[in-house]
């Protein structure tokens, strides 16, 4: 065995039998990928310059989808506005609140792991039906959060029918399942080498000054992977929107998940709703080339 | 010595607290099943003023032709099959990348990783009338088909680091046993890759259990709703919704979840710190 390692590996052995058998296993992906991934995506691009609607053959229409999405559709404006709001609230929230939950459970308590499944169990139901369905009936105009502000002396607040709380309201349930990015910041603060902290206690560095130089910068390439998984999911938002607000009320939460959905399956205007795709693809690649081109200034990498 | 004490007293309530704060929406949702629907709403109460079971009966019976029952099954029919060939799938792709050094396997890897990113949204209409081609739509071969080719990059990506951390002598050596390279992954690493199966089909088995983007687009038939439709149809219809029942039936469809949870806790917390997938 120690000798087979010792040997100068190159890049790759060849076309062996055994590697032949490997790469078999591997076409098992690759098919998967070429069908269901990369098919799709090429011919979302090219159904975005036609007016496909599943029933007729597609027909070239140039970039009328596009001229029409920026210059026509009003509602394409608000879908990316609230689209936005929506991703720019909750992603720092998110990864914020879970950094700071991290950094006080990352403590040797006794109990502590049932703290931190107590934290999770938001997380756990993230996405489904049932949870959007609570924060619907929690936030109702005579629901138990207005109870709440009453009883504290509060007026209610119209938290499904007033547009610019009902942004909010779908927000706080986002934020709320912030358990999963936790338990990633509390994996990456265990791997903070213990020794840099005693090597700062013996300089006489204060806890603060501590964090600031050791624990933020090790964990930031975590907080970096963190930040674009959530911007993903954001920007692509439809599920708590649908059923909290219904994309209401007056289309404030009429998210572009929403938009791309009504539009490709209630109306079958699926070559505007692949346009209306793409540019969400395109704002998602220019947040994540922003975030990996300013990545070099401020996240560590241990290698 | 003192003093640490009393900080560590109340780093426990605030911790307490904010826990309760955090959980504090699934305990209401647990009481509101046992009221009536007037107490549900404009009320402080956290308690019902009955215990009645009557939500639940109401709620499972609902007023459509299928109960809950229906639901329930078909929730297991798509969600089951497809975990099982997530991890079928994505476990041996990920040793064909892990073990196997064939021209061409980094660049493909690197792919791997970039459809990590890509967005469901931008593939979801050319998949729809590709499904609707091949006459899947409104049948669960919509989830089994992209689980059976390993279209679930995480699950792939979260093998293939787990593989590259056991040691390549254990499976050599089999080789050089005369064992081929199927007999080996089977025998030899697959056992050893159980947490990491574990892991992997927690997290599809709830994302899938979860899922209402994709089944509300895929599925159409009421007899073939799994609960996520079902439960969005209950507060569809425009009359009197008896929230009561919404609220017992949304607990109920999450109660096997949290089951799931805590009875493979380790599994969750490992799947997210390997691989910081999103929950």
């Amino acid at each position: 065995m120690a000798k087979a390692k010792a040997k100068e590996k190159p890049r790759h052995g060849g076309w062996t039998k055994r590697n032949k058998i490997g790469f078999s296993y591997v076409c098992i992906w690759i098919f998967g990928f070429l069908v269901f991934q990369l098919y799709p995506f090429i011919s979302s691009l090219i159904y975005s310059f036609t007016n496909y609607d599943i029933f007729h053959t597609p027909e070239f229409v140039g970039l009328d989808n596009y001229i029409r999405l920026f210059t026509k559709d009003q509602e394409f404006w608000n879908s990316m506005a609230v689209t936005l709001k929506y991703t720019f609230i909750t992603v720092p929230g998110k990864v914020v609140l879970a950094l700071i939950v991290a950094l006080i459970l990352n403590r040797n308590l006794k109990g502590i792991n049932f703290i931190r499944t107590v934290y999770y169990i938001p997380s756990l139901l993230s996405g489904s039906v049932a949870v959007a369905i609570l924060w619907k009936v929690l936030f109702m105009n005579d629901g138990f959060i207005n109870s709440l502000l009453n009883a504290a002396g509060l007026p209610s607040v119209k938290w499904l029918g007033q547009p610019s709380m009902a942004v909010v309201t779908i927000c706080m349930l986002e934020i709320w399942q912030f358990g999963s990015s936790m338990v990633l910041f509390l994996s990456a603060l265990k791997q903070v080498p213990q020794s840099l902290y005693e090597a700062a206690r013996i300089d006489g560095a204060s806890k603060p000054r501590m964090f600031f130089k050791i624990t933020l910068p090790m964990i930031t390439s975590i907080a970096f992977f963190n930040i674009i998984m959530q911007l993903i999911t954001a920007l692509q938002n439809f599920t708590s929107a649908f059923v909290v607000t219904n994309g209401g009320p007056n289309k404030a939460t009429y998210v572009l998940g929403m938009k791309l959905y009504t539009d490709a399956f209630k109306y079958f205007k699926m070559g505007y709703a692949c346009a209306t795709s793409w540019i969400m693809f395109v704002v998602i690649l220019i947040i994540t080339l922003v975030l990996f081109a300013t990545s070099k200034k401020w996240v560590y990498y241990d290698n | 010595m003192k003093k640490k004490e009393i900080r560590i007293g109340i780093t426990y309530i605030l911790l307490g607290i904010f826990g309760i704060i955090m959980l504090f929406p699934v305990i209401w949702m647990f009481f509101a099943c046992f009221k009536t629907n007037n107490e549900i709403f404009g009320s402080l109460a956290l308690l019902p003023e009955g215990w009645s079971l009557d939500a639940f009966i109401q709620g499972w019976k609902t007023t459509g032709t299928y109960t809950y029952a229906q639901y329930f099954i078909n929730t297991f029919l798509l969600v089951i099959p497809t975990t099982l060939l997530t991890l079928a799938s994505c476990s041996i792709v990920a040793y064909g990348f892990a073990r196997f050094d064939f021209p061409g396997n980094q660049f493909l890897f690197m792919v791997l990783i970039a459809t990590l990113m890509l967005p469901n949204a931008i593939i979801i209409i050319p998949r729809y009338s590709l499904f609707n081609k091949l006459g899947w739509l409104d049948s669960y071969m919509t989830f089994f088909a992209p689980a059976a080719v390993g279209c679930y990059p995480f699950f792939v990506f979260m093998m293939v680091q787990f593989l590259r951390g056991l040691p390549r002598d254990l499976d050599e050596s089999a080789y050089m046993d005369g064992c081929g390279p199927f007999q080996c992954f089977v025998k030899i690493l697959l056992p050893l890759l159980k947490p990491a199966l574990f892991s992997a089909g927690l997290f599809q088995f709830l994302w899938t259990w979860n899922d209402f983007f994709n089944t509300n687009i895929y599925i159409n038939s009421v007899s073939k709703y799994p609960l996520s439709l079902a439960l969005r149809m209950s507060i569809d219809v425009t009359s009197n919704i008896q929230w009561n029942q919404v609220m017992a039936m949304a607990l109920v469809s999450v109660i096997p979840l949290i089951i799931l949870f805590f009875s493979a806790q380790k599994y969750f917390v490992e799947g997210i710190a390997t691989t910081g997938m999103k929950g």
